[in-house]
């Protein structure tokens, strides 16, 4: 009977986490993993969704986007659109958040610059992308500005050339972007001892001797950390790119988001869209151990 | 006490209960996706279920309302699930999708069975000789022209060929003042521009994109188009930023006018007087080639109907259908719509009281509708094709023939 008591408590106690753990694993059963398995489940069926009876399909929905120049293609701007967005987020956030934290500006100015700078983060995707579209259209602001201070001798069509519309639609994610790394990089600035910088001071080293031996050594934590988690959001961008130029021209801004929109959206082949959506999931969560790892050896 | 009135009461629940099981007690009720009623006055599709209903005693009927492209997913998925409702509010773009789904009911039966007269229909949209869907409501694409641009220019007789067009579209040209002749919206985000800003040409002329049921892209009528479009924009009578412009921008930009002529369609005026009640314009039909003395193919986009293949209540979903299509409901809903009549004998009430309208109506009567994207697989894929090759084209990457065979090579793979 004893016995029988204990092994009862034991197996209790062994079950009690797994209670109190059950709410949260159900949730994110049901909001996560359900759904992911479900998408990979449809890129090896034929006519997935369409058809009560899907067909097995094996690998042929990836070999068919594997084949895809289009997909090659968006592959390429997806990785242009997402480094050179997050070097730039990184290079914007640690001035601004330099400039917010440095004693030689007015504490009135700062201040009035500390919501000027974060501004951007305040609007929404559809915000941005109507904003940038109307600045940048052919008869818009800045071409009306450029032409003025003659650094363009004619009108620019910064979404609708297929030369410039990629790097318009990164410079419009640069400015919606920043702000994340300027706060964070501030927060970690404010962290960093004064003792540091005296003691370089004592020993004559320079501002930018500081910069490079005290400040980014102190933040490099937040600035990898940041760095992974922005790397891993931008590369899902999708309502930027869409509502600014729909993947084109032709297919010059066409990214991996608004290829499987498409796929899915325009072709009806939610078979062959799933299977580049289980491409983009495993690209992030290729990024994602990364940043557990990275976590963890912290 | 308790326990007698307990019995007493269930006997009376089970008993209601079987009635309404069997349907003794019930009403039908009738579910209908659409998205109509965010773009009709308020209360006033309501207004004519509810008309619907006091007819038809023992049917309601639930409006399922909601924009374009939620209404559109959400007919996707009801037709894979199983679960669309009983009536559905089409596009003709999205038919030939449905109809591969076996989500849509044949209404030949029905029209059959209740001694329906076909002809009052102006069309019966058929997908492999099933009769999937009624257009209730055309929207058609006339030219409309900014007449005091055109009288600016010098442009005294609005065009009526293509090279007229050309000429006139030239002359209200005036890049330096941002005013052009012409407004092509190619955004590849909404691809429908391909539909009504470019292959509207070809069907003005009597002429067609499709030859035996198959793509003729490579054919004359296409090519031609597609080098007219190219000599527009050679001559810089277009409107730029042709690749990312929207239908919305392209309003915006006659409203303003930046541009003197532009396709649009017929239910932008009353938005297009509201922007600026100011600006004169006309509409025209679209310009046909040279020498072309045929009735006019006249470009529109459509509310549709049809039933659910999978509805249980059929009988009383053709009903509702019938009685949207009839003369009198069907010239109340357009008239609210400010659209023409799926009913060809209803006239709808601004076409008297309205001038452009009235001239818009008499454009309608002279020519036929034409929409060869109808009933067409995946009619949005095509479409972002065709626009794919027309930006390369106008890009100068592409001659107009190059631009024909890289389409018609895309879209044969979707036949």
């Amino acid at each position: 009977m004893t016995r029988q008591k204990r092994s009862h408590h034991k197996l209790k106690r062994a079950v009690a986490p797994y209670l109190y753990l059950s709410p949260s694993l159900l949730i994110i059963g049901l909001l996560m993993l359900l759904p992911m398995v479900t998408v990979i489940g449809y890129s090896f069926q034929n006519s997935a969704v369409l058809r009560r009876d899907p067909s097995f399909a094996g690998l042929k929905h990836y070999q068919a986007i594997f084949d895809d120049p289009v997909f090659w293609a968006s592959l390429w701007h997806t990785l242009y659109f997402t480094c050179m967005s997050v070097i730039f987020h990184m290079t914007i956030g640690m001035a601004f958040a330099l400039m917010l934290n440095s004693d030689r500006i007015n504490p009135t100015l700062r201040n009035i610059l500390r919501v000027l700078y974060i501004l951007p983060w305040l609007f929404t995707a559809v915000i941005i992308a109507v904003i940038w579209r109307l600045l940048l259209e052919p008869n818009g602001v800045v071409n009306s500005i450029l032409m003025q201070i003659s650094i363009i001798g004619s009108k620019v069509e910064w979404f609708s050339s297929p030369e410039t519309a990629l790097h318009a639609v990164t410079f419009a994610n640069i400015w919606a972007g920043y702000p994340l790394f300027m706060v964070s990089l501030l927060a970690g600035l404010q962290g960093i001892p004064k003792d540091f910088y005296e003691a370089a001071d004592i020993d004559g080293a320079k501002a930018y001797q500081k910069l490079i031996f005290i400040t980014i050594p102190q933040l490099m934590p937040i600035i990898i950390s940041i760095s992974l988690l922005d790397f891993i959001w931008t590369m899902q961008v999708f309502p930027l790119v869409w509502i600014t130029t729909g993947g084109g021209p032709i297919y010059s801004t066409e990214v991996l988001s608004t290829y499987t929109y498409k796929l899915a959206f325009s072709s009806y082949n939610l078979s062959q869209a799933s299977a580049s959506a289980v491409v983009i999931l495993l690209i992030s969560l290729g990024l994602t151990l990364f940043y557990i790892r990275y976590q963890k050896a912290r | 006490m308790t326990f007698r009135i307990k019995p007493a009461m269930l006997k009376i629940a089970a008993a209601a209960w079987l009635l309404g099981a069997t349907g003794a007690m019930a009403d039908t009720t009738l579910e209908f996706t659409q998205w109509w009623e965010p773009e009709l006055p308020a209360g006033s599709l309501r207004a004519i279920m509810d008309d619907f209903e006091a007819a038809n005693p023992g049917i309601k009927v639930t409006l399922v309302s909601g924009p374009y492209a939620t209404t559109r997913d959400q007919i996707s998925v009801g037709a894979a699930t199983g679960t669309l409702s009983d009536v559905v509010g089409l596009d003709g773009a999205w038919v030939n999708n449905l109809n591969a789904q076996s989500a849509l009911a044949d209404m030949n039966p029905m029209m059959d069975a209740s001694g329906f007269d076909k002809s009052q229909v102006a069309d019966i949209v058929k997908v492999d000789g099933k009769a999937v869907m009624f257009p209730v409501a055309s929207f058609v694409y006339p030219v409309f022209v900014n007449l005091d641009l055109a009288a600016q220019a010098g442009v005294t007789k609005l065009p009526s060929t293509r090279a007229e067009f050309l000429e006139a579209a030239k002359k209200m040209t005036i890049a330096d003042k941002n005013q052009y002749g012409w407004v092509l919206p190619l955004s590849l985000q909404t691809p429908s521009g391909v539909q009504n800003d470019m292959m509207s040409w070809v069907w003005a002329s009597g002429q067609s994109m499709m030859a035996n049921g198959k793509p003729d892209l490579e054919g004359k009528p296409v090519v031609d188009m597609l080098t007219f479009v190219k000599s527009l924009n050679d001559a810089g009578t277009i409107s730029p930023g042709i690749a990312t412009k929207t239908e919305q921008e392209k309003v915006e930009e006659f409203v303003n006018n930046r541009v003197g002529m532009m396709i649009d369609s017929l239910a932008h005026v009353n938005l297009i007087r509201k922007r600026n009640p100011k600006l004169n314009f006309d509409l025209i039909p679209v310009p046909v080639v040279e020498n072309y003395t045929g009735k006019r193919g006249l470009p529109y986009a459509s509310w549709g109907i049809g039933i659910s293949a999978a509805s249980k209540h059929q009988e009383e979903a053709w009903k509702l259908v019938q009685y949207v299509m009839s003369e009198k409901v069907n010239a109340k809903l357009v008239s609210l719509a400010n659209a023409f009549p799926g009913n060809v004998n209803a006239k709808p009430d601004f076409v008297t009281s309205d001038k452009a309208f009235g001239k818009a109506f008499e454009i309608f009567k002279t020519g036929y509708l034409a929409n060869e994207f109808t009933g067409l697989p995946v009619a949005e894929d095509l479409m972002t094709q065709f626009d794919v090759q027309a930006q390369k084209m106008l890009a100068g990457e592409q001659s107009p023939e190059q631009a024909a065979a890289a389409a018609q090579k895309g879209w044969m793979a979707k036949f």
